[in-house]
């Protein structure tokens, strides 16, 4: 059953791109619905970060198409932008400015209304209270990713994607991030992207797993569906597999890739 | 479909007030930077004032238009302070690795060159105001009796000073860090031709050509004109003012030309490395 036109948020279709005549994304194709969070998952140098770049239109694609919220991001990314959003670990904040300061400068940024309002939500929602008035600079890496997430979804985005959203955070911390964006997720109905190393984490949040290698997207599904395909007890197994073409438990049946216009699930 | 509303607009002047006040975030939290804007005009003047009084005494040239000198360092200030201004307000959003931020916020290339020039504006005139205030109580040298002209002056240099600017920071980006330093070495490629403390007459022939197709030669030759002649030149100032509107289309094309290759090469992501 096709997924309905309006549910569609990301539609990307034989994207590609090449540097210097090397190709480092090829032909990739999926469509995320909204409320549906999506992993990219493969080895450094896979593509996850390339692909991500291009849909949020820092890179211009050699090929394909990108349909981002029903606008094609490489034309018409401007009337999207004010209702995605993203967070990097190699993309920090203005590390001079205080976590309040980052926060109203990207409000207005993103014209949200009542930026200070939205402030107040954020700070409450994500415990902020007390590093309001510190610096970036001067906070640990927890409470970076903390301020980082809230810059995240300040103009409370439709689409977020998120490149390694728990990197280098001890485990209580990377574990309240999950649960804060399932939260977030639930509540409006967002889609997330989600390019992550961590296993655990994309089991736990992904309902659909796209597995990147050469920059190739060589398989994909749910992360039981995955695990079955290939005799493994976890997906962590799975990505070793893909990983280093061990071909120790090769898939039962060949990937099957969705209908044209389907969603990724 | 969501139906919410999302400022689309090809300007925005919320987006241009944001990048400023997330600068005027960054001056107020640090007052070595404030200090900075203001100590190198200070030096100057101090410095000029005192040569300036010496030649009072000893050159008739000058005594004609006591203060020449020191309107010639504070109008130069405008250029130099404007153009720095414009150039570390971008490097400051690639120090703090922020600029693939705002490459995916709603801010446009133009509003961020507009917010640049704000920017540019501001610490230009936190630089220069106090510098021409310790010039009065000093040597009693008043730029401001220039007149209306000093605002003309003032407008065309600031407006070059973006052009440089725009030209510099489509260098970084083209280029990557590497070309950091142009930032406080690009401006001076133009001082020796820009008939700061001498008259373009001074300069070689072919040189003149170059002197008069740039606007800041006529800007300090208008203010010659006045401080010594207590003359108005508007030709000089029109001919500055078409030099401008020109460089400024080319460094904002320079710019947005950089910018489509950055998107093109992925140097928004690894600019900074």
């Amino acid at each position: 059953m096709s997924t309905p036109l309006a549910d569609r948020v990301i539609e990307v279709a034989g994207l590609c791109k090449e540097f210097d005549g090397k190709r480092v994304v090829d032909d990739v194709a999926f469509t995320v619905t909204r409320g549906q969070t999506v992993a990219l998952l493969g080895a450094n140098g896979a593509g996850k970060t390339t692909t991500i770049a291009m849909l949020l239109g820092l890179l211009l694609p050699t090929a394909g198409r990108i349909q981002m919220l029903g606008e094609n991001m490489v034309r018409h990314r401007y009337r999207v932008l004010g209702r995605i959003n993203f967070s990097s670990p190699y993309v920090d904040l203005p590390r001079r400015l205080t976590v309040a300061q980052n926060l109203l400068f990207f409000a207005r940024l993103y014209g949200v209304p009542d930026p200070k309002g939205r402030l107040r939500e954020l700070s409450e929602q994500l415990d902020l209270g007390p590093l309001l008035r510190q610096r970036i600079g001067a906070l640990s890496a927890g409470q970076k990713t903390r301020a980082s997430l809230a810059k995240a979804l300040i103009n409370r985005p439709e689409v977020i994607l998120l490149d390694e959203p728990t990197a280098s955070l001890d485990p209580d911390t990377a574990d309240w991030v999950r649960g804060y964006l399932e939260t977030y997720q639930k509540r409006r109905g967002a889609a997330i992207l989600l390019a992550s190393h961590n296993m655990a984490e994309v089991e736990r949040l992904a309902a659909f797993v796209l597995m990147m290698r050469g920059g190739r997207i060589v398989d994909r599904g749910t992360p039981a569906e995955l695990i079955q395909r290939y005799g493994r007890h976890n997906l962590e197994e799975v990505f070793l597999d893909i990983v280093r073409e061990t071909g120790a438990a090769r898939p039962s049946r060949p990937e099957t890739r969705p209908e044209p216009g389907a969603a990724a699930r | 479909m969501s139906n919410r509303t999302v400022n689309t607009a090809l300007f925005a002047p919320s987006r241009v007030g944001a990048m400023v006040l997330r600068h005027v975030y960054l001056l107020r939290a640090s007052w070595p930077r404030v200090v900075e804007l203001m100590y190198w005009p200070t030096i100057q003047m101090v410095l000029w004032g005192f040569l300036t009084k010496f030649l009072l005494t000893n050159s008739s040239y000058i005594a004609q238009a006591s203060g020449v000198l020191i309107s010639a360092v504070l109008l130069w200030d405008v250029l130099f302070r404007g153009q720095l201004g414009f150039s570390l307000s971008f490097l400051e959003e690639i120090w703090s690795r922020n600029l693939p931020n705002l490459a995916v916020s709603p801010l446009r290339p133009s509003e961020f060159l507009i917010s640049l020039m704000a920017m540019s504006l501001i610490r230009t005139l936190i630089g220069i105001l106090p510098a021409t205030g310790l010039a009065i109580i000093f040597y009693h040298a008043s730029v401001y009796d220039l007149g209306l002209p000093l605002l003309a002056f003032f407008v065309n240099l600031i407006v070059m000073s973006w052009a440089i600017g725009m030209a510099v920071t489509a260098l970084i980006l083209r280029v990557g860090m590497g070309a950091e330093s142009t930032a406080w070495l690009a401006i001076f490629l133009i001082a020796p031709v820009s008939a700061i403390y001498y008259p373009v007459s001074v300069l070689p022939e072919w040189l003149q050509l170059v002197a008069w197709s740039l606007p800041t030669a006529p800007v300090f030759e208008g203010m010659r004109a006045i401080l010594i002649e207590g003359q108005f030149r508007v030709d000089l100032l029109i001919h500055a003012a078409l030099l401008d509107v020109l460089y400024l289309i080319i460094g904002a094309g320079l710019f947005l030309f950089s910018y489509h290759v950055a998107r093109r090469r992925g140097l928004l992501l690894q600019i900074g490395e």
